[in-house]
């Protein structure tokens, strides 16, 4: 499961799928893990690299991610085929 | 290098076409402070969920109301409706400003006079009166509303023939255009119920007849059925004065203004549309003051308003013990507290606040209480900032009807704190435990053992 490769991604969180052409905001936390994903990094590593740059702890982390996984599926924004 | 604070990661589709043409109105800012006191500090002290009251809201509500009417009418009583939040440190905070006590039950009667209130200043309502409750007031004099027949004929039983006298009134329901009509309590003004038990109770010389009494719905969105309510009182009142020469000294209008909460599924703000105090006084007094009393017969107006006068003197505090995505994709927080502290959540959709700073994503989400089961939902649809566990919210105007319909289930009550006029908090009322949830219990002997 990755996120779609073509999306594009701005500073300020602001993120547009061409494929749909729908756009989406998200935070800090929310376009770190999206350039991570894209970077193909598995989960653990998405985490660690959070816990490392955010003051808080993995298992939040790990419950967070699983949440934001669930809303990238939903809109539609990961590739279902790997 | 110190670490960045963490948000909870958040994503939002953007809808271009559906945008709001009104405008998203942020409905909140976060709420630190309750009357000047830290939440934090509040919640420390008395544990969370904790109701908090304001003295000094309840005082300046007070106050208003009677600047209202006592500015446009020379005779007025307010008397606290004691459902509404029958504390008695509440309850005090009123009768230090002059309220009479309105009570429609044996327990809030003996409540009334627990505080300190004189039986003559305590209005009996209500369908329940017993001959034993009948004569109790009886004794102390009190206002006696009559509300049915059966409850007229034990009242002539119970004084026939002894030295006793009983001060009475007889509720009245009719039609102000205002629907549903309350029509199952009192006597109905349209078809002459109302005015069958006035001449009964005028036949009766132990009984004497010194008021007239309506109360014709809660949260009421027109002032102009106060206006209705008021004529029809001042048609009996004067019908009664031209045939048995008898003047009557008050109408009671009841209660049922409303408070600035939003109804459920209303698309404006309860603030937005409500009448103000002023509306409802002017309605009421204009009307009487238009009527053809004497001068020096007007009758004196008594108001037993109850939510307007409180609900916005409360507020919640409650943590979020979870936040869980539904199946649907919607984000659900689950709070501390559930429907069995806010009963009126099943009629308003009150304002929840968050209580400390927040970043500026919101989310849509639902919020739900921490019973187990569905109907227990605060809030169907409400946008928040990212609210995480043991963050805390604040819940606003819940003062009316919550310290009162709040329920023992599942959870036990939690404390109610005040805040008096120089910011110090006082507890009001404990918080439930064990003990005191086994104080009404009995077991029999066979079995205390389960083995
Ligand atoms: C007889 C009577 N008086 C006064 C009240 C207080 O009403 P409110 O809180 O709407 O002002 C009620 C409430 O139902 C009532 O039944």
């Amino acid at each position: 499961m990755q996120i779609n490769k073509n999306i594009a991604i701005s500073d300020s969180g602001f993120i547009f799928n061409p494929s749909s052409g729908d756009s989406f905001s998200t935070n800090q936390v929310g376009l770190d893990i999206i350039r991570l994903m894209k970077e193909g990094k598995k989960n653990e590593e998405i985490i660690s690299e959070i816990v490392a740059k955010f003051s808080i702890d993995e298992s939040t982390v790990e419950k967070d991610l699983g949440d934001f996984s669930l809303m990238l599926r939903s809109y539609q924004l990961l590739n279902e085929n790997d | 290098m110190s670490k960045l604070p963490y948000e909870r990661p958040f994503i939002q589709k953007l809808n271009t076409g559906s945008m709001n043409k009104f405008g998203t109105k942020t409905e909140f800012a976060p709420v630190t402070h309750l009357d000047g006191v830290a939440v934090k500090q509040i919640s420390e002290e008395y544990g969370s969920p904790c109701f908090v009251i304001s003295e000094r809201q309840i005082r300046r509500n007070y106050q208003n109301a009677v600047r209202a009417f006592k500015t446009r009418y020379p005779k007025v009583q307010f008397a606290w409706s004691y459902k509404t939040n029958y504390l008695s440190a509440v309850c005090n905070v009123f009768h230090q400003e002059g309220s009479w006590a309105e009570v429609v039950s044996i327990f809030e009667y003996k409540k009334a006079l627990q505080n300190g209130v004189e039986g003559n200043k305590i209005i009996f309502n209500g369908p329940d009166k017993s001959l034993e409750d009948l004569k109790l007031a009886v004794e102390n004099n009190s206002l006696i509303h009559i509300d049915h027949f059966d409850e007229l004929y034990m009242l002539v039983g119970l004084l026939e023939g002894g030295k006793q006298k009983a001060r009475v009134a007889i509720r009245v329901n009719m039609d102000t255009g205002i629907y549903p009509m309350w029509d199952r309590f009192g006597f109905n003004y349209e078809n002459g119920q109302a005015w069958n038990a006035i001449i009964k109770i005028l036949a009766h010389k132990e009984l004497e007849l010194v008021g007239l009494h309506c109360h014709i719905g809660t949260y009421m969105l027109s002032a102009n059925a106060y206006a209705t309510a008021a004529y029809k009182l001042c048609d009996l009142a004067l019908a009664i004065k031209a045939k048995y020469g008898q003047a009557i000294q008050y109408l009671d209008l009841g209660g049922g203004f409303a408070s600035s909460n939003t109804l459920k599924g209303s698309y404006l703000q309860g603030a937005d549309i409500i009448p103000s105090i002023d509306d409802y006084a002017e309605a009421i007094t204009s009307t009487v003051l238009n009527s053809n009393f004497p001068q020096d017969e007007l009758p004196t107006i008594i108001l037993e308003s109850g939510r307007v006068l409180i609900d916005d003197a409360a507020w919640l505090i409650g943590s979020v013990i979870a936040t869980k995505r539904l199946s649907d994709g919607r984000r659900a927080t689950i709070m501390d507290f559930g429907v069995n502290l806010l009963f009126n959540a099943f009629w308003y959709d009150y304002k929840i606040s968050p209580a400390q700073e927040f970043t500026h994503h919101m989310e849509d989400m639902v919020i739900y209480g921490p019973l187990c089961m569905n109907i227990d939902c605060i809030r169907e649809n409400i946008n928040l900032p990212l609210l995480n566990k043991g963050d805390q919210v604040v819940v606003h105007k819940v003062g009316a009807y919550n310290m009162t319909q709040w329920m023992q289930f599942i959870q036990m009550r939690p404390k109610i704190v005040m805040v008096d006029m120089e910011g110090k908090t006082h507890l009001l009322r404990e918080s439930e435990s064990l003990d005191t949830m086994m104080v009404l219990e009995r077991m029999p002997d066979h079995l205390k053992k389960i083995k």
